[in-house]
């Protein structure tokens, strides 16, 4: 299909032609992604710079829990696979097959959200509030945009799930698929960093 | 000038004329009308801004006078610093920005023409946001860095800091869309045979601000939110009681801020790219070496942050990189001034007013940027730190540089913009008063700085002799503020009374002159093919491009219709982002259900009438 776009895209009378190839939609998608680094970077750099920097307890040490951290990530990382196979379905115009994944992805980016919720109430109840120290103000701060990124992708997957279901997401505009999915791959890649920088260096 | 834009467009083409009135402006996504309405707003706030100097002007005109209190002269110099910085030079650039690069580029409209029209009135309601403390006299007061701790509920308690960080992070959606935006048009949208070493500079200098603004903007918007958690949430990002370090916002607001220098030059630098060879009759000299020099600039505007910091303390191997790497970004800057200079060598050059600016812009920027070397020198920096030698330098290169080179842009693209050419005779004026007046308010802080008059203080004492640096200063303030009024009346009186100008009258060689002036709502009729930088300059190509864009087309372009959600879009982000700190969760959830339902209207509209 990208050869076919950049076949007509000098065709003078094609509004949507595009130099690349690539649709605008997906191209600007990119960039915002690029700006979205640099979002989390100032987020996870700032973790970084006060690890340590907590004048009183609890510590990272005395809270985190591996195991348990571990099952949520490979949880939400898992999800990516069900969106490659949801924009599969897209393409081949399998379109409750495609629904059917999207629910998947909802289902495991909920599941993560859950656990880490019930992570969260944890730590607070050890007293590792948004103010208790450097700490607890840097790690809710950057954990929390990114559930509020994953809770977002379960949305956007939503409102995906009921157009395709309403038939208005045929495989020629499989575009509104992959960018969400660009998205979650995105909101996934993020936290690959948080956990293995957070939770896997001492 | 937007009724001379109205009336002409496309007379006599009943099917798809261009519709009039206030609401046609208000759900317009037409980038000219946008650029239009950038223009305005950010001449409507450089009146502002400039109001709040002249009054600062007149605070200082004596030593040890109390005409405003500290307290109030703290809200002016922030208020004038911010709305200079973020509600003048940048919206200016972005006015630009909308209405030259489709149009260089031969594009229709830029790649997403809604969400251009919502970064216009996200920045517009964000602008009047900061602003709106001014009413309950609380507006900020904290300057416009915002230094930690300065800005905590400690020491700012009342509403004026939350007016700033609120505004700013407002805006800044705006630039990161408007940053999407651009890149994705340059890349995506270039007429057949458009190279991008074909670009005009313009363009290009567009183009590597955009990867500037996505990528300098979301530092400063953490570093907001912090500072809005803080004071709202009570985090202790910045509390050095609780092992806050108040230095990571300044390293936070630099690493934006620095970007955020060039962001503000780098459009002035390919403005007067592209009027210098149009009025020396000689291509670019070096084009690979200005683009290059351009990217170049970009790329160490990253890596200099902390000399804003030398007196932070940060040791001497840090202050040795920065050192290092502010002297270097000197060279592609040089670079670029001996290529404008190589330009106009053995030319044909005409000083029209456009041209005079950017002659000016040379002198003036070069000025500044000399200072800046000596300020690239941490030792020297210890000396002039926070004194007015430092507000001597900025001003010589973002007035002299970033705003002479949109004056020169104003007088270049005003004819295209509504069909008649601005005064000449009013544009010199406004030329020499403008150089004069700057002059004369900023050349004399050099000499106040170094006797040691600190800069952001209410007022100073006798003992340090500057009394006169300081009334030659308020005295050259006033010219130029003269010199504005005389450019607003200039545009006033020339968008109804100036002189026809038609499609091509400074005969130049992009593709914008090639259009009529005003262009048609779809800019092109048909897309031109290119095959050279200067198109309109070489026999052949000139008539072939000419044949195609200066057409009449039997059935209209499709173009994109217009809609009413991004100013509700815009709106609702405005008052959701306001209602956060509250830091009711109640009001926070009910704040943002406007912005997903505006999102989802928004999402689900066609961007293209039916059938297309």
């Amino acid at each position: 299909m990208a050869q076919a776009v950049a076949a007509s895209a000098h065709d003078a009378h094609d509004p949507h032609a595009t130099n690349t190839g690539v649709s605008n939609f997906k191209l600007g998608f990119w960039v915002f992604l690029a700006s979205e680094c640099l979002f989390f970077g100032t987020l996870i750099s700032t973790y970084m710079v006060y690890k340590g920097s907590a004048l009183e307890g609890p510590y990272p040490a005395e809270l985190f829990d591996i195991i348990k951290t571990t099952i949520s990530t490979t949880v939400l990382l898992f999800s990516s696979l069900a969106m490659v196979l949801a924009l599969h379905y897209v393409h081949e115009a399998r379109k409750n097959l495609a629904i059917l994944w999207l629910f998947a992805v909802i289902a495991m980016g909920g599941t993560f959200l859950v656990m880490e919720y019930f992570s969260y109430i944890k730590y607070i109840g050890y007293g590792l509030t948004i103010g208790s120290s450097t700490f607890g103000s840097s790690y809710f701060v950057l954990t929390g945009t990114h559930k509020a990124h994953v809770a977002v992708g379960m949305i956007w997957m939503a409102i995906l799930a009921w157009r395709l279901h309403k038939g208005k997401i045929p495989p020629s505009k499989s575009d509104q698929v992959e960018v969400a999915g660009l998205y979650w791959h995105f909101v996934d890649i993020i936290w690959i960093v948080i956990f293995t920088l957070v939770y896997l260096i001492p | 000038m937007s009724t001379a834009t109205i009336e002409q467009a496309h007379a006599g083409h009943g099917a798809h004329t261009e519709p009039t009135g206030l609401w046609s402006w208000i759900t317009t996504v037409d980038h000219k009308r946008i650029a239009i309405m950038y223009f305005l707003a950010a001449t409507f706030f450089f009146f502002v801004g400039g109001v709040e100097a002249l009054l600062i002007r007149i605070q200082l005109w004596n030593p040890e006078q109390a005409i405003f209190s500290a307290e109030l002269y703290n809200q002016l110099f922030t208020m004038h610093g911010t709305t200079m910085v973020f509600l003048v030079a940048m919206p200016m650039a972005v006015a630009f920005f909308n209405y030259v690069v489709p149009l260089q580029i031969g594009a229709r409209d830029v790649a997403f023409p809604r969400l251009n029209a919502l970064s216009f009135w996200i920045f517009l309601f964000g602008g009047i946001y900061i602003n709106l403390g001014w009413f309950i006299g609380a507006a900020p007061h904290a300057s416009w860095v915002g230094y930690a701790t300065l800005t905590s509920t400690a020491y700012s308690p009342g509403l004026n800091t939350d007016f700033w960080f609120i505004g700013l992070s407002i805006i800044g959606i705006a630039s990161i869309a408007g940053g999407v935006n651009f890149i994705t048009t340059i890349v995506n949208m270039r007429a057949p045979g458009m190279k991008m070493m074909r670009m005009p500079l313009f363009t290009w200098m567009t183009f590597v601000t955009s990867f500037l603004l996505i990528t300098a903007i979301p530092v400063i918007a953490v570093a907001l939110i912090f500072l809005g958690f803080d004071r709202t949430f009570g985090t202790v990002f910045f509390d050095p009681s609780m092992g806050g370090d108040p230095v990571l916002w300044q390293h936070l607001f630099w690493i934006f801020g620095h970007p955020e220098v060039y962001i503000l030059i780098l459009p002035s630098f390919g403005v007067i790219s592209d009027i210098i060879p149009t009025f020396s009759k000689k291509p670019l000299f070096g084009y690979p070496i200005v683009v290059y020099a351009g990217i170049l600039i970009g790329f160490i505007g990253w890596g200099v942050w902390s000399h804003h910091m030398f007196t932070t303390g940060l040791g001497p191997i840090a202050d040795s990189f920065f050192v290092a790497a502010t002297m270097i970004i000197a060279i592609p800057t040089g670079v670029k001034i001996f290529n404008w200079i190589a330009t106009m060598w053995g030319g044909t050059i005409r000083f029209t007013t456009a041209m005079l600016f950017c002659i000016g812009l040379l002198a003036v920027f070069t000025v500044g940027g000399l200072s800046g070397i000596m300020h690239a020198a941490a030792p020297i920096t210890l000396q002039q730190h926070d004194s007015y030698f430092v507000v001597a330098h900025f001003h010589y290169v973002i007035v002299g540089g970033a705003m002479m080179g949109l004056w020169a842009g104003l007088y270049y693209w005003f004819p295209k913009v509504t069909g008649r050419l601005l005064n000449e005779t009013l544009g010199k004026w406004h030329f020499w008063t403008t150089m004069v007046g700057f002059n004369l308010t900023f050349f004399p802080m050099h000499f106040s700085g170094l006797y040691g008059m600190p800069r952001r203080i209410y007022t100073y004492s006798a003992d340090l002799n500057v009394d006169l640096f300081n009334q030659l200063a308020t005295i050259g303030a006033f010219i130029f503020g003269i010199s504005a009024l005389i450019m607003v009346w200039n545009l006033w009186h020339s968008a109804r009374k100036g002189d026809t100008a038609g499609a091509n009258p400074w005969e130049a060689a992009t593709l914008e002159w090639s259009i009529p002036s005003p262009p048609h709502h779809y800019n092109f009729p048909e897309l031109p093919v290119i095959r050279s930088r200067e198109p309109l300059w070489n026999d052949g190509e000139r008539e072939e491009v000419l044949a195609v864009t200066m057409l009449e087309p039997e059935t209209e372009p499709v173009m994109p219709v217009p809609s009413y959600w991004p100013i509700l879009l815009a709106l609702s982000i405005t008052v959701a982002w306001g209602l956060v700190m509250t830091g009711i969760w109640w009001v926070i959830v009910l704040g943002i259900l406007p912005v997903f339902f505006c999102t989802l209207m928004w999402a689900f509209e066609p961007a293209f009438p039916e059938g297309h």
